[in-house]
Order: C-alpha cells, then structure tokens, then sequence
C-alpha cells in the first residue's frame, strides 16, 4: 500500500486541468516511476495524488498539420524508441531513452515525466535541448507553447504553472530541426543497466548537400550543470567548418568554456570535465558519420 | 483519511475478474492479496530488482510501482499462467530447472515472466540483446549466466533452431 492521502483519476485533459485547479496540493502522477519511488521513501508519504495515466489520448508520436513530431507526453519510453516516426526523422531520441533503467522501467517511464521532473540527468532531456524541442502545456486559460530551454528553471523546477491548473501534453521537434539532422547521444554511467548518467552527451548536425560542411551542429549535455544546458561556444567552433580530426579536438576542447559539472559520489567534476571533451568528439563523430559525411 | 475504494475490473491469466479495491494498492499488493497470485514478489517495491514483474497487454512492468487501478481493461499474465492442466511446467519454467538458473527462486517469476515476452517475439536475438532484455532483473544467487543460457536455449528450440553454442 502507498502512503497517499488520496487518489483523483482523470481520463481526459480537460479532467485533468479541472482536478488540478480543484485539489490544488496534490501531485501529477504520470507512469508514477519517480512519484510512487519517492512516496515510498517517504518524500511524498501522505500526499493527494491525480493520476493522467489513463489519458490515452496523449499517448503516440505524429507528424502534425505544421510537420512537427508530435509526442504525446505520456507516451512511453519503449514505445518512442519502436516508433517509426521518430527512427526516421530523430533516431537519437529513441536510442536515448533506450538507456533508461531497464526494460521494464522503459515500459512505465514516460517522456512528459521524464521532462517535467527537472531533472538533469534525465536520459531524454539533453537530446530535446540538442533538438530544440518546444513543450506544450494546457491549462484553464488555453494551450501554452515554450522552448525546452524556457521549461526548466532549475534543479527540480520547470515552468508548470499548477495554479493555472497545467499539465504537459506533448513535445513538439519543429521541421526546421529535424530535417536532415542525425544525432548521437552517449551516456557515461557506472554500468550499463539500471544507472542514472553521470553524464549524457548529445550532438547533432546537418550537413551540406555535397556532405563537405557541417552546415549547423547542435551539443547539449545532461548533468554538466543543474539543468540540461546547450554548449554555444562548441556549437560555433563547428558550425559552417569541415568535418575533420582537428574539428572534432577543437570542439571537444570548447566544451569547457560553457559546462558546469560538480563534485558528486558519482564522479568528480574533473573527471566529468574530461569525459565531457572526450565524449563532445566522439559524439560528433558519430553524428558526422550517420549523416553520411567522412572525417578527412 | 477515509479509505478510498475503486471497482477494478481487468482479465487476469485468462479470466474477466472484478474486484474493489483500496486505491492505495499497487498491482503487486491486488495480485497477491486480493487473487492469491504469490509468484509475484515483493523484492525492493521501488521497481529496481523485477521480482514483482507481470505481463500487461503483453508488456512487462514492475507491478510493485503499478497502481491497482490503472489495471482496469488490462490482461494481466503472471507466472500461474504458465502451468499445464496437471501442474505441468512449462518449456521455459523446465529450461531454467534444466540449466540451474534457479536457485532460491525468488527472483525466477520475475525473469520467466520477462522471458515469456523476449519468448513470444518470435526473433532470434543476440546474446548481447538477450543481456540487455534481461537487465531489468536482480539475482542474489546464480550469477545470471545459467539464466541466460536457459532464455536462449528455449528461444532457440521454439525457433527450430540448432543451438549454437
Ligand atoms: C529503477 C528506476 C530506474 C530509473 N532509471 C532512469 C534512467 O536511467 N534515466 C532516466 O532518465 N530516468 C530514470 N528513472 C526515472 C524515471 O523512470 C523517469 O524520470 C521517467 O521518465 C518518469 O516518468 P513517469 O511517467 O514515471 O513520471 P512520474 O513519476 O509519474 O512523474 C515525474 C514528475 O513529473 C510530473 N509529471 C509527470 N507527467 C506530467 C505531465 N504530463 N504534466 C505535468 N507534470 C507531470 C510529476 O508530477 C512528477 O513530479 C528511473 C526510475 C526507476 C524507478
Ligand atoms: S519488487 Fe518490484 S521491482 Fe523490486
Ligand atoms: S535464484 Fe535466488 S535470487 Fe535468483
């Protein structure tokens, strides 16, 4: 049994904002793979809860009327990595949150959770940074569209607006990022299964037609800071150049201008440093390659 | 509080069943309490070791960190759904009997019942596949090795496949 003052079940979205704005203490509980873990630790002991599980509604990924991905926020882990939308137009994602937990953990974890937690090693975030994506947001006053790197605010708090009675209900990869944009994420964890990053790294470019230059890279990381955070100063190094080994030095050499990491039990911060420039090449390398560009 | 309850209705191991049930319960806490289902276990409860792990609509999830309620409209297999009409075991239940990937046996419903998912995809994976399929398990006992080869040589034998290890 879970300690929890009360359970409110909504099926559709607009049940859900309506629960929202009338319990307003109680705790959004989506796949419930990091509420009902922290409940039972007595974080959460004691607390209402309104369970949007059951919307089915906002499950599945789809090309919207503007040619964004759309993916609902509850869809799972699993389900987004078997999607064919997002094998062919944003590979990485599927292949990041492939690395989440364990099979299991994969089938109740859901992106909107995996977001809305704040949490900077989530194994999705730093690829949605990396792409741009946009978070959708519905609440008593309508539907509130906002770039991913507006949503977080920091450590553990991202802009959902309770009072407003708001829910995540998708996240949107706009056209202009993901076309012919191939990406790589690698997780630094201390063993393969059921790890939390001790750091993730994901790249993406778009080459030129002829493949000759690199004609925009994108880098974000997860746990170089509080918050998933973009690396401009690599992104410039690289954007409009050659692809070729100094490229991939000279990038991984600027990462340090713009990455924060800390001392944890898991790693040090100058050993996060060093695996940030050694994981920025090869996942530019990797990016560069499934583009279909060669290294010169 | 006052206790707050819900009718779940849901088809578990074949059977359409309807139950109340308190809305603080996770799937593992109906499973056992309510239909007697024991080869769910109680491990870690925070969805780390699998021990609690059950089939819905054909997925595997940690029933420890599953609400009860969300059951409702799902078909729930667990490990009970395996045994013949005379109690007779399964090819995959014999496999790990057969290589010693069971010894106290805590752990086993919970690998079998993920078995059975990796089984009923009718693909032949890669043993580093199988590794990454099974990841979602601990075992304090046999050192995962035996259980392994017992996944692979059923996934093998239900293919018409020679071993080939
Ligand atoms: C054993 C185990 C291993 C794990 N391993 C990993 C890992 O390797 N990598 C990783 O990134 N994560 C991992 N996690 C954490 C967790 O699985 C993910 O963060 C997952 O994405 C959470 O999704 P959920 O739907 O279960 O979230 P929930 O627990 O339901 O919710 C998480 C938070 O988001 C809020 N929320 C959820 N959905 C919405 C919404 N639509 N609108 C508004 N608020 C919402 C909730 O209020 C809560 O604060 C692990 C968890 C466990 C138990
Ligand atoms: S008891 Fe459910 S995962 Fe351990
Ligand atoms: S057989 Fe004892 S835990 Fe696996």
């Amino acid at each position: 049994m879970y300690d929890m003052k009360a359970l409110y079940e909504a099926l559709s979205v607009e049940e859900a904002i309506a629960l929202r704005l009338a319990h307003p203490e109680a705790q959004i509980i989506a796949g419930g793979s990091d509420v009902l873990v922290q409940m039972r630790e007595g974080k959460r002991a004691g607390k209402e809860l309104i369970s949007i599980y059951r919307i089915d509604a906002l499950r599945g990924v789809t090309i919207d009327e503007e040619e964004n991905i759309r993916i609902g926020s509850l869809t799972s882990f699993s389900h987004i990595t078997k999607d064919p939308i997002i094998q062919r137009y944003c590979n990485v994602l599927g292949e990041a949150v492939d690395q989440v937990g364990s099979p299991q953990i994969r089938n109740i974890g859901t992106i909107g959770g995996n977001t809305c937690n704040g949490v900077t090693s989530a194994d999705s975030a730093s690829t949605l940074h990396a792409w741009e994506a946009i978070v959708e947001l519905a609440g008593k006053n309508g539907v509130r569209r906002l770039p991913i790197h507006d949503f977080y605010i920091k450590a553990g708090t991202v802009d959902i607006r309770a009072e407003e009675g708001e829910i995540q209900t998708a996240i949107l990869i706009p056209k202009a990022s993901y076309e012919n944009c191939y990406g790589h994420y690698i997780k630094y964890g201390l063993r393969n299964a059921m790890e939390i990053a001790t750091l993730g790294c994901s790249v993406n470019v778009r080459l030129s037609p002829d493949k000759s230059t690199i004609e925009r890279c994108r880098i974000a990381y997860g746990v170089a800071g509080p918050v998933p955070m973009r690396v401009p100063t690599a992104e410039a190094v690289a954007n409009g150049a050659k692809p070729t080994e100094a490229l991939l030095e000279a990038f991984g050499n600027a990462v340090i201008e713009d990455i924060n990491p800390r001392d944890s039990w898991r790693a040090s911060k100058a050993f996060r440093q060093h695996i940030a420039v050694e994981m920025a090449k090869r996942a530019l390398r990797e990016s560069i390659i499934k583009a279909g560009g060669e290294l010169a | 509080m006052s206790v707050q309850y819900k009718v779940v209705r849901c088809n578990i191991n074949g059977k359409d069943v309807e139950r109340v049930v308190d809305v603080r319960a996770s799937l593992t806490d109906m499973l056992r309490n309510d239909y007697h289902l024991t080869s769910v276990k109680k491990g870690c409860e925070v969805g780390e070791c699998g021990a609690c792990n059950v089939l819905i609509d054909g997925e595997c999830f940690n029933s420890c960190i599953y609400l009860a309620v969300w059951a409702e409209g799902k078909h729930i297999r667990t490990l009970e759904s395996l045994l013949g009409p005379d109690g007779e075991l399964s090819d995959i239940q014999q496999a790990f009997v057969d290589e010693a990937a069971i010894q106290c046996g805590f752990c086993t419903p919970g690998f079998i019942m993920t078995a059975v998912e990796i089984l009923e995809a009718g693909k032949l994976y890669s043993d580093d596949e199988l590794r990454k399929l099974l990841s979602g398990h601990l075992c304090r006992c046999t050192g995962y090795e035996n259980i392994l080869r017992a996944v692979k040589k059923t996934m093998y034998r239900r293919l018409g496949k020679e071993i080939d290890f």
